[in-house]
């Protein structure tokens, strides 16, 4: 497919977008932006370190373990090891929603927990003012859950997390205690905590409860962070379609939930990135297939509908999920259609995490918008090009550096949930089981994708295309708007939301309006600053 | 109920600190470095600590915050970060090209020993650096201090490194600005340029962090204190330091450099500490307070007069930092209000000392505690104990007032929900009759909300 809007020649606009980088910076950068061919599909350079100093929207390991997995959970007492500011940046910034059933349950999303390391512990040693927190913590809150997450010099200084977890696990009996090694430093970007997250989840939590979920239609939400309430409305749909979710991972979560996690009979995946490593797992130990789908759009989240109705192959299921878009649809319809004439042929940009920048082209499509240019800020190759090239990335030094689990089938809880033949037939019919063909297949042909974009290639580009609105995140949010085009954060949604399922479109059809077409844009010169306005040259009324 | 966990019952506490009522070292620098013309802040560790001070700084102003990072990995982290350092440099000057990069180290570089002075001399012997373009340092661990501390530190990396004596004295005055917003340090040059004292106010974030919508992103706007002012501080007749522990080390850093004798002061909040930084400014450059600020101020007590009734006796419980917090409390007393709560995670006992003089001479039974577990959480089970009329200090706040049902007023760093902070001043007489309204829409919106329908009053 190709735009039918006029692109710059992308090959040209690369070579624009690298000129200024000294020779070796050039060359890599090189590798990381490429001319979009959704029928070859050329390799991008991804997950490889950033060059210091040219201005990353990057973060770090602890941002994606802490940050990400972890900081959506209510009833894990999160702890921060090390000094205050980790703790202190995490605080409640991303936006996670939690709804706990009464105001007895445990919530700890709106505190802040950290040792506040000071220097004597990092010359002699954490350990003990660690214990002593999670002491406190424990004698405070009684909380089923602690974690513990390591920030840069906790791992220099060889504090071991773990040992202590297990010890202070041991003493309590009624706490299960664990610590995670996500220390900025590790990997490349917040992408190594991720997988850390996952492996801590996995080991710690999943599993631990084996009462059996009750329901026709079990599934585990995961990559879904509740973001402005994006789960909330997940689990509305679900409820109405009849579909029980036994855990989400991990927006509006529950320790018990996720224990349990291990009951349901399928994982649909919407962030591919942040939680692939535990469909992986669940599905090596316990036999539960995953599928990737997409609530993000009204058409993708029916076209999700039907592929978990499909995956269940339940006829009444498929008839509800039918029932539901029925009725769900007129809605959307009726606000898209007075939107669209308004939207149609404009052009957006989209530079942000590892999974999103994929997903809300699924949206700017329902808005008759053109993606120009795309990338993620902490994605893989099989986020860009499929995960039919996983066998060919090669394991770099920085990600050697992450465990890989090995998981085994559990001797008694492993029970394959499809056969092999059952799952073959299901891939034929386009499901996407254990499967994701990446960003760039949906992507226009020129369209020009950038992995882990620099500040300057950022200001280029728009420079360049002049794009309708551009997407990414709270760094880039007021210096892409300093040039006068609207920026709409996909991290925090302008703290706007829900985007996911039927509600969400609407609310995103409604925001991207608002914002292309918003009057501000078109006042930023004053009057005396417009060409061919002669203010304050010579008085009109001279020459009367 | 928000903070439903917050119990009543206080425990001391000695390794968990909840609900910090400070943050870490390097955002200090950064926001420092923000105030040099041309500069670009570059953090010397993780790529997170980057991200999330870039993030906070964001949010807090709605404006672009530029910075670079060394996006330290696992190898650096061994082998230690000059090499990554001598790239980012190399990387900025040809790409971003500014006149300055002010390193600041993280709780990472610092842990593994990596030494900047060392490494910037090498990028300069290395021919890393342009000609006329320099790069300067501050050391900043988070593990020592707080967001304050760091502020003071590369503001005093700022004074030793660029200024020089000439041994010419010039007929101007330093004025370090401590962490103040760019509302306010452009409120001081207005008040020096009113009184007719030539200043080089350093920091200077307005016109960085306040900059107008003009369709075109200036990636070094157009505020910010210049090299040359910089330099030339080292000439100066003498220094202001405005506020003890974000401020003061820079003049001292000055005056051993330079020998410019210094003076510190409390940052100008609230009435009292204008009138000392108006005395002490009018004073060492020998002018005579024109009548134009004696108006200032009388609008100021005019209003202090007219209004006292809503605000005696009102029950304040507030955090925050240092140099704010102590002449904010001043001004509390002089409204006569009743500071009842202080904490300030900000460690140190000049600031103890200061601030318990304070409350011994005029208000000894606050609760007053700072530097670990003075945090927000001890603060709101104080409050559980004893309850307060209006709680002060940064978005955090926000949690407890509504779960206390208490008044709140944003104060301090960071605010990220509201605006205001950047355009209109706290210090001065203005900034003080600001804050006064705030007060005063706090406290009568609440007399409003909760009075009885007979009670209800037209005119207050």
């Amino acid at each position: 497919m190709e735009a039918n809007i006029h692109f710059p020649d992308p090959s040209k606009v690369r070579e624009e977008l690298i000129q200024k980088y000294p020779a070796k910076v050039a060359k890599k950068r090189a590798k990381s932006i490429i001319v979009n061919d959704p029928l070859i599909i050329p390799e991008v350079q991804a997950n490889v370190r950033t060059v210091p100093g040219i201005i990353t929207q990057r973060g770090c390991s602890y941002a994606g373990c802490k940050g990400v997995v972890l900081g959506p959970t209510r009833d894990i007492v999160n702890i921060v090891h090390g000094p205050i500011g980790c703790s202190f940046y995490a605080w409640l910034t991303r936006r996670n929603q939690t709804r706990t059933e009464s105001l007895m349950d445990a919530n700890y999303i709106p505190y802040c927990f950290s040792t506040d390391m000071q220097e004597e512990n990092v010359v002699f040693g954490g350990e003990k003012k660690l214990k002593i927190a999670i002491q406190e913590a424990y004698d405070l809150f009684h909380p089923k859950s602690i974690a513990i997450f390591s920030t840069c010099p906790v791992g220099l200084i060889g504090d071991d997390v773990h040992a202590a977890s297990k010890e202070m696990r041991e003493k309590f009996g009624d706490c299960n205690v664990f610590g995670f090694s996500c220390e900025g430093y590790r990997g490349v970007s917040q992408s190594a905590g991720h997988h850390i997250a996952n492996n801590g989840v996995f080991k710690h939590m999943v599993g631990r409860n084996n009462t059996p979920s009750v329901g026709k239609f079990k599934l585990n939400l995961l990559g879904e962070y509740n973001i402005g309430g994006d789960a909330f409305e997940i689990e509305r749909i679900f409820e109405k379609v009849g579909i029980t979710l036994v855990a989400s991972f991990s927006g509006n979560s529950t320790v018990r939930a996720i224990e349990n996690a291990h009951t349901a009979d399928l994982n649909v995946i919407l962030c591919h990135r942040s939680i692939n490593y535990m469909g992986d797992m669940m599905e090596t130990k316990y036999g539960i297939p995953w599928m990737k789908v997409n609530f993000v759009g009204a058409e993708s989240t029916a076209k999700s509908l039907r592929k978990i109705a499909e995956y269940f192959g339940d006829e009444e299921l498929k008839a509800k999920v039918e029932e539901v878009i029925a009725e769900e649809t007129p809605r959307v319809k009726a606000v898209i259609d007075e939107i669209l004439p308004r939207t149609t042929g404009k052009t957006a940009m989209l530079f942000v995490g590892g999974s999103r920048a994929h997903h809300y082209q699924d949206l700017f499509a329902e808005l008759g918008m053109t993606t120009v240019a795309a990338g993620y800020e902490f994605a893989h190759r099989d986020d860009y090009e499929g995960r039919h090239v996983l066998p060919s990335i090669k394991i770099d030094a920085d990600s050697k550096n992450i465990e890989e689990l090995k998981v085994l089938p559990d001797p008694e809880l492993f029970n394959p949930r499809k056969t092999e033949a059952e799952l073959k037939a299901l891939k034929e019919k386009g499901l996407e089981i254990n499967g994701y063909e990446g960003m760039m297949k949906q992507m226009t042909r020129k369209s020009l994708v950038v992995d882990d974009l620099s500040h300057y290639e950022s200001e280029k580009l728009i420079e360049i295309y002049k794009p309708d609105i551009f997407c990414a995140g709270i760094k880039e949010k007021y210096v892409v708007q300093k040039m006068g085009i609207p920026l709409k954060q996909l991290h925090s949604y302008d703290y706007g939301g829900p985007y996911t399922g039927f509600e969400g479109a609407v609310n995103f059809y409604k925001d991207i309006d608002r914002m292309v077409n918003n009057p501000v844009w078109k006042l930023i010169k004053a009057p005396w600053e417009k060409n061919g306005n002669g203010a304050g040259l010579a008085a009109s009324y001279v020459t009367q | 109920m928000l903070l439903r966990h917050t119990s009543k019952e206080v425990k001391e506490r000695e390794g968990l600190t909840i609900n910090p009522a400070k943050t870490c070292q390097p955002i200090g620098a950064m926001y420092a470095a923000l105030g040099i013309h041309g500069c670009l802040p570059h953090s010397h560790g993780s790529q997170g600590c980057c991200s999330y001070h870039r993030s906070t700084l964001t949010r807090h102003y709605k404006e672009p915050v530029m910075a670079a990072t060394s996006s330290f990995t696992e190898g650096a982290s061994v082998f230690g970060g000059q090499a990554n350092l001598l790239a980012a440099i190399e990387t900025i000057f040809s790409v971003y090209d500014p006149d300055i990069i002010a390193v600041h180290s993280t709780c990472l570089s610092e842990t593994i020993g990596d030494d900047l002075q060392q490494i910037t001399r090498k990028a300069k012997d290395d021919g890393k650096v342009p000609e006329g373009k320099y790069v300067i340092f501050a050391s900043t661990p988070s593990f020592i201090g707080s967001h304050v501390t760091g502020y003071a530190n590369m503001v005093t990396g700022i004074a030793t490194q660029f200024a020089v004596s000439t041994g010419v004295k010039k007929h101007q005055f330093n004025i370090i600005a401590g962490w103040m917003e760019p509302s306010d340090m452009r409120e001081i040059k207005r008040l020096s340029k009113e009184l007719g004292v030539k200043i080089v106010l350093f920091p200077d974030t307005s016109d960085v962090l306040d900059a107008p919508q003009t369709g075109k992103h200036e990636f070094y706007p157009k505020g910010g204190t210049t090299v040359a002012e910089l330099q030339s501080a080292g000439d100066s007749i003498s220094s202001l330091a405005l506020g003890a522990i974000s401020a003061e080390p820079a003049a001292i850093a000055l005056e051993k450099s330079c020998k410019v004798a210094f003076e510190t002061l409390d940052m100008p909040i609230g009435l009292s500490a204008t009138d000392r930084f108006i005395m002490a400014l009018s004073q060492v450059a020998g002018v005579k307070v024109p009548d134009e600020i004696t108006a200032e101020r009388g609008r100021l007590v005019d209003v202090m007069a007219d209004m006292e009734q809503y605000l005696y006796g009102k029950r304040v419980a507030l955090f925050g930092d240092p140099d704010q917090l102590l002449p904010l409390t001043e001004f509390l007393l002089d409204l006569n209000m009743k500071p009842v709560h202080i904490v300030s995670g900000t460690p140190g006992q000049r600031f103890e000392k200061q601030m318990r003089q304070l409350l011994d001479a005029r208000s000894p039974e606050t609760k007053f505690r700072n530097g670990l577990q003075a945090d927000m959480f001890l603060l709101h089970q104080w409050m559980k104990n004893e309850p307060v009329d209006l709680l002060i200090g940064n978005t955090y706040g926000k949690y407890i007032a509504r779960d206390e049902d208490v008044p709140f007023i944003r104060f301090g760093f960071p605010i990220l929900d509201r605006i205001g902070h950047s355009y209109f001043p706290n210090v001065g007489y203005s900034g003080g009759l600001r804050l006064v309204e705030k007060l005063l829409n706090a406290v009568m919106d609440r007399q409003d909300r909760d009075a009885l329908e007979e009670k209800f009053e037209l005119v207050m």
